[in-house]
């Protein structure tokens, strides 16, 4: 079956959705969907290890041969956005069970359509990672899509529901844009094969409706990824969706829309192409320093601390595509690897969240006082998440961060440089904010509840351990990003 | 309802029209425009209609919640059983030929009418489900 791998990373989410939409609510539905996430992992785990020994594995899906039929390629850029998705996929739904029975806005018997929705997210993003079709990357995306806006309507808060119709509105304005994008390359070149594009864009380049292709495409993927100043579709949707809704999103739906990014620029048009001649360079450095200048600054005047890290997000994809806008391998694997790192400190950080939330019912700056006493083990967790988040030497945050120093440095842009080390030091702003209300102030006297339950805590803290451990053996999470970004580059190869 | 009788007359009349032509486009979908989305939502339109004219009760007993629930997870599942039976057969995901050993051809079409009666059933199935959603909204 080893060969059959890339079809069923996708295939066993997409037959377990329908399975757990069958099941009655209960135990069974989740350790369902949670031996389903688990087997994706396993599945991300074997591609990366036969792709970094093999080299480039491709599928053909009903046995039609590229160009024809829709082909998935597994190449070092993809497996390793599969195990960053597959990971945080199986490690949410482990926290998952807690929460959906008590702090989502769902009657019992529609439980098992959060995993069967969930588990259709986690098909979508995958599917959009691992395809080789730029058509199908529409349809995944899709997919993914329409469930994490049903996912993110199912929050406790009755804001909840516009938070999710003003995603609504701007992912389906995002999304069309990319499938016009798409569409005019497919009338220009008559392919929609990535390879094949790439090999016969050239030839059609200097056209305007390859540029307006471009354009399309650009706009179209800003949004999906929020990037400044298209992200406002954001905060809200990561402050009310369930916490861990918003852990798995923010740690996955935003990083595969930067590697759609990074596919079409690099794979499709070609770093040439889209650097050289229509200098999207010059678009994304300023919107991403500003974003992350911006959105950092923000995030200090928040007092619902979910919505100050969803505003930390936005400053967080700023770094990425900061990353992106270097146009060098170092600064590309800086991208890349931040894609890793930045998953494994939002997820610790959500997850703790949720914890929080799950026991004192709210996540705002004034309720939280305390809850360094009563919950230490959660809060130890965000800690360790906030100090991943600042960039503190031995946690994961720190390598990426050292990677953009280093790339913007290659270039002599000293000012990046300096920007990203004082927006750095606004992280430890917001955090040390949290810090302060949960370590420093007296908890109410009213206040009865305890740490939260094991089932809440073990996976936070995996994720918790995770960022120590990718702080100090970077082999998987700056070595393969540095693979990858050759792979994208088309260098060292 | 009961004074629209000529509403009420021509829906049963239309009723069985419109399913049969559903299913004529389901499985004409081989040789002709036609296929799971469009043949899903033609099905789904007709008992649309019969909810309008005799009412949600009477469409739901006809067409219980429970059995939309199935209906909509089925579909995926032969579509993706499908998929996984080309797979065990020695062929990719969703490969038709390998369905029938002795001839590729007829086993391409066999693949997919299966993968477009899963795509019928869960087409039909979720349009259902959205009037009903909508419909008995404030009830």
């Amino acid at each position: 079956m080893t060969e059959h791998l890339p079809a069923l990373q996708v295939v066993v989410p997409l037959i377990a959705a329908p399975l757990c939409a069958l099941l009655r609510p209960g135990r069974a539905v989740w350790l369902l969907a949670m031996a389903a996430c688990a087997l994706c992992l396993l599945i991300a785990a074997l591609l990366l290890d036969r792709v970094l020994a093999q080299g480039v594995i491709s599928y053909a899906m009903g046995g039609w041969p590229a160009p024809w039929g829709i082909v998935y390629r597994v190449d070092a850029a993809n497996a390793y956005m599969l195990l960053i998705v597959a990971m945080i996929g199986a490690v949410v739904m482990a926290f998952a069970r807690p929460v959906v029975e008590q702090r989502v806005r769902l009657p019992v018997r529609k439980q098992p359509w959060f995993y069967a929705t969930y588990l259709l997210c986690l098909t979508g993003l995958l599917g959009m990672i691992i395809t080789g079709d730029a058509f199908n990357v529409f349809v995944f995306l899709e997919i993914s899509s329409l469930s994490s806006y049903a996912l993110i309507s199912i929050g406790r808060d009755r804001r909840a529901l516009t938070a999710a119709y003003q995603y609504l509105i701007m992912g389906t304005i995002g999304a069309t844009f990319i499938l016009i994008g798409i569409g005019f390359l497919y009338v220009m070149t008559g392919t929609l094969n990535m390879e094949d594009l790439a090999a016969r864009l050239p030839a059609v380049a200097d056209t305007r409706t390859i540029r307006t292709a471009f354009a399309f495409l650009t706009i179209g993927i800003s949004l999906k990824l929020a990037l400044f100043p298209l992200h406002l579709w954001l905060p809200n949707a990561y402050a009310y969706a369930p916490s861990a809704v918003t852990a798995f999103l923010a740690a996955t739906a935003t990083k595969v829309a930067i590697y759609v990014l990074l596919r079409f620029f690099f794979t499709i048009f070609g770093a040439q192409f889209s650097f050289g001649t229509m200098h999207l360079d010059a678009i994304l450095l300023p919107l991403a320093l500003a974003g992350i200048f911006s959105a950092s600054v923000v995030a200090i005047f928040q007092t619902n601390v979910k919505r100050m890290l969803a505003y930390s997000s936005v400053a967080q994809i700023g770094y990425m595509v900061l990353g992106i806008s270097l146009v060098s391998v170092t600064g590309l694997t800086a991208a890349i690897s931040h894609l890793f790192n930045h998953a494994l400190m939002k997820g610790t950080l959500f997850m703790a969240l949720g914890c929080v939330s799950f026991r004192i019912g709210a996540v705002s700056l004034d309720r939280m006082a305390g809850v360094g006493r009563t919950m230490p083990w959660t809060m130890g967790a965000f800690v360790i998440g906030g100090l991943s988040l600042i960039g503190v030497p031995l946690t994961a945050g720190f390598v990426s961060k050292w990677y953009l120093i280093l790339g913007a440095l290659e270039r002599g842009w000293w000012p990046v440089a300096l920007l990203v080390l004082f927006t750095s030091l606004l992280a430890v702003v917001y955090i040390w904010r949290v810090v302060e209300v949960a370590y420093f102030q007296p908890a109410p006297e009213d206040r009865t509840t305890g740490e939260a339950p094991l089932a809440l805590l073990a996976p936070t803290w995996t994720l918790a351990l995770a960022n120590l451990y990718f702080g100090i053996d970077t082999s998987l999470n700056a070595g393969v990003a540095r693979r990858a970004a050759e792979a994208l580059l088309g260098v060292g190869q | 309802m009961k004074q629209y009788s000529i509403p009420r007359l021509i829906t049963k009349l239309l009723l069985p029209l419109i399913l049969l032509f559903a299913l004529y486009v389901q499985f004409h979908g081989d040789f002709g425009p036609g296929g799971g989305f469009q043949a899903g939502v033609i099905f789904a339109a007709g008992f649309v209609l019969y909810a309008l004219v005799y009412g949600l009760d009477n469409a739901r007993r006809i067409m219980p919640p429970w059995l939309l629930r199935v209906g909509v997870s089925l579909g995926v599942l032969i579509y993706a059983g499908v998929g996984v039976a080309g797979m065990l057969l020695g062929g990719a995901f969703l490969d038709y030929g390998v369905l029938d050993p002795h001839d590729p051809v007829h086993g391409q079409h066999l693949g997919i009418l299966l993968v477009e009666l899963g795509v019928g059933i869960t087409v039909a199935a979720v349009m259902v489900s959205i009037f009903y959603a909508f419909a008995g909204r404030g009830r």
